[in-house]
């Protein structure tokens, strides 16, 4: 009975201890978020990496969703005869739902597990470790850069996924299914709105954007410092914000809606 | 080229204590392990000052304690009459910029090459010119015999030569004392030669105070002025080199002359061997 007690009172307090961590470890983040900006070039090196790497998996795939998008708006529309308003189902769906949620699924397995896999690897080789005994704070050097460069890749990619899936669309809808050119673009005008719709859906990527690379950084920074304490935060990483990802999707949705 | 300043001014600041590191009862545990119990070291200023002990004793752990990467469950650490575990974040890196650490793997960061990496210091804490820098950075690697290599990147160095890079790096801020861990594991007799020569010749010429952490009894003697021997979180064993040679501690003894089994057993602990052979659920 002691014994149980004991370990108890043992993993509570290992519990609060990591808590603790993780929490300071997520204010020091925010802290120095602003005075990093001072240094761009640092910021501007992560949005390459996390941004511009990725654009080759958001633009395929964006095609790709949006063309299915086509097909399933033109068979579903046609049934109640108005096949023209595919434009605006399109549109509305990418902008709202699918551009930001499946950018952030994409960002977390491409970006994410990148990051975590780096940041973890520089901790396991004693290179953490090594800058702060440079008088060199990781935090402010490795870390934060990279996360404010998440930050800003992401509603960028959701952009691009987004206009490159209405290309999709129109390609299919338009080109191989023959809806009409005119009423594809001119109904969606009227029917997406600026504030409703599409910065309702620039705010769910900014928000992913946030949660995924915060996420990542966290992993990373964290993970066990060996070769197998590594592997697990990259797939952590991804777990974990694909869910956080999800449930974070729904709640913006129900409260903007 | 800047720490004599610094020393200088040092000097006139407080009379300097003999010793740069003194840890007073120490304590500290990992989990429900006890890594040190009650331990008193002193590392003297201007000397090379060993500590040995078997692995897994915790010699990383008291290099990580005395730079403030770990704090102490219970004692002091006090390095150049700072108490460590009282100064707050700012004061701890002020402090560590007048240190320089090897770790036991070199930790170059791997996305930058030789010159950038023994730049990084400089760059981060400095604003020296391109020029300057250019040439502080190329007399560290000198120093080391890397001036050649400053192009290369970390995966393409040896071991060997890795850890000179880190030993040049440690250097790039002028510390007054350098702190190295197992810097001749895993070496090949040449370059672990050059090693040896190079943490004698950096501590005198530069007139600073070093820590070695290391196994190899020999090497250790032939550069240390004192060694501390851990063993069993205590200190088993301290003095000179030839001094511990003579000394008839059994644990000491034991480590000095590398026998199999003694005090420090060659066994871990377990249950009686025949019963274990013999029992299914001992496997
Ligand atoms: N991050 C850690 N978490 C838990 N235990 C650790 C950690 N690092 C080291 N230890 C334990 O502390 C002890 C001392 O480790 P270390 O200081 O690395 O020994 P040494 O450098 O003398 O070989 C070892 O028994 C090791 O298992
Ligand atoms: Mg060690």
């Amino acid at each position: 009975m002691k014994d149980l007690l004991s370990d108890a009172w043992f993993t509570a307090r290992e519990f609060l201890q990591t808590f603790g961590a993780s929490q300071l470890f997520l204010l020091r983040l925010l802290m120095l978020t602003p005075r990093a900006l001072l240094r761009p070039g640092l910021i501007v090196q992560q949005v390459y990496a996390t941004g511009a790497m990725s654009l080759v998996i958001i633009m395929v795939s964006g095609l790709f969703v949006g063309m299915v998008l086509g097909l399933q708006g033109v068979d579903t529309l046609s049934r109640f005869g108005s096949e023209e308003a595919v434009g605006t189902f399109a549109g509305l769906s990418l902008i709202k739902e699918l551009g930001p949620v499946v950018t952030a699924l994409l960002f977390a397995g491409r970006a994410g597990t990148a990051l975590a896999s780096e940041i973890g690897l520089m901790r396991a080789t004693d290179q953490l470790s090594g800058m702060e005994m440079m008088a060199v704070d990781p935090i402010k050097r490795i870390v934060v850069p990279r996360f404010i460069g998440g930050v800003i890749s992401m509603p960028l990619l959701a952009s691009v996924f987004t206009a490159v899936g209405l290309f999709g669309a129109y390609c299919v809808a338009v080109i191989v299914m023959g809806v009409d050119k005119g009423e594809f673009w001119s109904q969606m005008q009227p029917n997406v709105d600026l504030v409703r719709d599409v910065l309702n859906g620039t705010l769910k990527s900014f928000v992913f954007g946030v949660a995924a690379s915060m996420l990542a950084v966290f992993e990373g920074y964290n993970a066990i410092p060996t070769a197998e304490g590594v592997g697990r935060a990259t797939t952590r990483t991804v777990v974990i914000t694909s869910i956080v990802v999800l449930v974070l999707d729904f709640m913006i949705t129900a409260f903007t809606l | 080229m800047f720490g004599f300043h610094r020393k200088a001014s040092h000097a006139q600041a407080a009379p300097e204590s003999e010793n740069i590191v003194e840890i007073r009862g120490l304590w500290y545990s990992r989990g429900s392990k006890r890594i040190f119990e009650d331990v008193d070291i002193d590392i003297r200023r201007g000397d090379v000052t060993a500590i040995m002990g078997p692995s897994g004793t915790g010699k990383t752990t008291l290099l990580r304690l005395i730079t403030g990467q770990l704090v102490p469950d219970r004692g002091t650490i006090v390095v150049d009459g700072k108490d460590i575990s009282r100064l707050s974040r700012r004061q701890l890196y002020e402090l560590r910029k007048d240190m320089g650490m090897l770790f036991q793997n070199g930790a170059l960061l791997t996305d930058l090459n030789v010159f950038e990496n023994v730049a990084f210091p400089l760059r981060e804490h400095t604003d020296l010119p391109e020029r300057l820098i250019r040439h502080i950075v190329l007399i560290k690697l000198h120093a080391v015999g890397l001036r050649g290599a400053w192009s290369l990147m970390p995966a393409e160095l040896s071991g060997g030569m890795a850890r000179r890079v880190a030993l040049a790096r440690a250097m790039a801020m002028d510390p007054s004392m350098l702190i190295y861990d197992e810097p001749f594991g895993g070496l090949d007799p040449i370059s672990m030669g050059v090693i040896v020569r190079l943490v004698r010749r950096m501590n005198d010429a530069l007139g600073i105070s070093s820590i070695v952490v290391s196994h190899d009894v020999d090497e250790i003697s032939a550069v240390a002025d004192r060694s501390y021997l851990i063993s069993d979180g205590h200190v088993a064993g301290y003095g000179t080199p030839t001094e511990l040679e003579q000394n008839r501690n059994d644990v000491v003894r034991q480590f000095m002359t590398g026998m199999a089994d003694g005090p420090v057993p060659f066994h871990y602990p377990g249950p009686d061997y025949s019963e274990q052979l013999l029992t299914r659920a001992g496997r």
